[in-house]
């Protein structure tokens, strides 16, 4: 794993950990309570994460026959 | 019949006939019925995978747990982003290994991985276990669609043996590319419906989102967030557990698993880690439809709550609306029914019975595997019938079961693999064993451990047999690893 994949261990913390330190309903975010906006924010974190990471690793920028067959 | 329940089985009836289409005259061998022959491109993989993720699970479930739980319900926008995020690492050397031995099953892999046809059969048979409730979940799903639709003309017994039946004829008829197939004009269907009643219903009942969370938080304080530490279902550190042990074993099922076999290429799962996170979006709309229901259709008890949903609904709309919603809850249940049909049969077929006798016929195990559907929809028809849990709860019990094959999978991908065949085998068993107990006698940890303080009555018990699975396969592996050196296994 290169070191910008630990980049994903950020949104996975917040989800896992930090959803305890946001447990409150007011101030309602979005019009949501605040600890199920703080999830929907991470949510949508990871995904721009996972695109960083999606983009910056070289196995994704082989072609689709090598990607199919070669062990690495 | 009224439109709503016309509508329901025209969508019924399409989803059937759609299967047949997609069966397209193609010969049928076991891998091509199980696993699509190998050959989905990203795109359908992803629908694959969206088909079995937004069940009836979410579309009643997760509304009845926002209804009847509050913030609990907040764990199933959790837990699926935690799996997205290690699926991007987990799934390709699975799917790589998957390929390289032409394997169709989760006990197929776990046989070769760890050289031993025992672990082959332990996993097929816990495997089974856990899709009963899974399958039980969606009959229960279909039932509640049809029975409430119908405006009390059809029972939920009734309605539960006409989805079955439906199910089981999809299955039996096309395989997986029926899944395939009706599961784009159901993505398409839920998430229209899902998102329109997430909006609709908020602000026509209360004038929106903050009006509406205001108005819960004031007739019911602390529901709406997470309970203080002590109380079981609800608080943090059960949020917490719930949403390690589920997202562990999130690719675990063993249909979720034979999923991943079915794609061309590894990358569809790396791209799917991006977007698959976004899609679980759609369970904030959900979620709006089950807190819109508490006010507005109280008194909801015990595994009434699934109907939360759905009887709001019938309070707002026209029965032809009623009808869509209905049709999309019905795709939501035939989808994932359907792939889980197909993952028990093969379990038994190929896994059981090959298992025991290795001489038996590609046919045979086909013709086994088919035959074998409509006894496990009947199974699950009768634990349906018993009733009594919530959808969510059912689904839980799955997961626990599921979750133990984590360590030994995980271990069987790292270069050397630190557990034996039988440290992962003792591992499971223990695991798998404390879930039994713990859902037959319906134990919490305060119950099995008095001593331990309150707080850690929280904790989630497919968790805590987890970590005994875990430390018993340390045990095991450490007292059998000699043998295993002289003798390595492969893989």
């Amino acid at each position: 794993m290169s070191k910008i994949s630990w980049l994903a261990a950020v949104p996975a913390l917040a989800i896992l950990i930090g959803t305890a330190f946001v447990n409150s309903v007011e101030p309602l975010l979005f019009g949501m309570p605040l600890v199920l906006a703080w999830l929907v924010i991470w949510v949508v974190i990871t995904a721009a994460v996972m695109a960083i990471i999606f983009a910056s690793d070289p196995v994704n920028a082989e072609s689709e026959d090598r990607d199919q067959g070669a062990p690495r | 019949m009224n439109s709503a329940l016309i509508i329901i089985f025209l969508a019924a009836a399409l989803a059937l006939v759609l299967g047949v289409l997609a069966h397209g005259g193609k010969k049928m061998t076991l891998e091509q019925w199980t696993v699509g022959g190998r050959g989905f491109g990203g795109f359908l993989v992803f629908l694959l995978s969206a088909g079995e993720i937004y069940t009836t699970f979410t579309f009643l479930g997760g509304s009845g747990w926002a209804y009847g739980r509050g913030a609990a319900a907040y764990y199933i926008l959790a837990y699926g982003t935690l799996a997205y995020i290690t699926s991007y690492w987990l799934l390709p050397p699975i799917w790589r290994y998957a390929r390289k031995e032409r394997l169709v099953s989760q006990p197929h892999f776990f046989a070769r991985k760890y050289d031993s046809p025992a672990l082959g059969a332990l996993v097929a048979a816990i495997g089974v276990v856990a899709l009963v409730p899974y399958l039980v979940l969606q009959f229960k799903g279909l039932g509640i669609i049809v029975s409430i639709a119908s405006y009390g003309a059809i029972s939920s017994t009734q309605a539960i043996w006409i989805g079955a039946a439906i199910v089981t004829i999809y299955v039996m008829i096309s395989g997986v590319h029926g899944s395939a197939w009706t599961s784009t004009v159901k993505d398409f269907l839920i998430l229209a419906v899902a998102i329109f009643l997430g909006v609709y219903l908020p602000f026509h009942y209360y004038g929106g989102y903050g009006d509406m969370f205001r108005a819960i938080d004031a007739a019911n304080p602390g529901f709406l967030s997470f309970k203080p530490s002590g109380t079981g279902t609800g608080s943090i550190l059960w949020f917490q557990s719930t949403i390690l042990l589920t997202a562990l074993g999130f690719y675990m099922w063993p249909h979720a698993f034979g999923a991943v076999f079915t794609a061309k290429a590894e990358r569809a799962f790396r791209r799917n880690a991006i977007v698959l996170p976004l899609y679980q979006l759609v369970l904030l709309f959900v979620f709006f439809c089950g807190f819109a229901a508490i006010l507005k259709v109280p008194g909801l008890k015990g595994d009434e709550i699934d109907q939360s949903l759905f009887k709001l609904s019938i309070d707002t709309f026209d029965p032809w609306f009623v009808g869509v919603i209905g049709a999309a809850g019905v795709l939501t249940a035939l989808v994932p029914g359907s792939m889980i049909l197909i993952a028990g049969s093969t379990l038994f077929a190929n896994d059981l019975l090959r298992g025991l006798r290795p001489e038996t016929s590609e046919e045979t195990v086909a013709l086994t595997a088919r035959g074998l559907v409509p006894i496990i929809a009947l199974v699950a028809v009768y634990f349906t019938l018993q009733g009594g849990q919530t959808i969510v709860a059912l689904l839980l019990m799955g997961y626990s079961f599921v979750t133990q094959f984590f360590p030994a999978a995980l271990c069987s991908l790292m270069p050397n693999n630190p557990i034996t065949r039988i440290g992962a085998f003792v591992g499971i068993l223990f695991g798998a064993a404390t879930v039994a107990i713990v859902s037959i006698t319906h134990s919490t940890i305060g119950t099995l451990l008095p001593f331990l303080p309150n707080a850690m009555n929280d904790i989630n018990v497919g968790f805590v047999a987890l970590i005994l699975n875990v430390i018993a396969a340390g045990i095991v592996s450490a007292l059998t690893q000699p043998a295993a050196v002289a003798k390595p296994s492969r893989g």
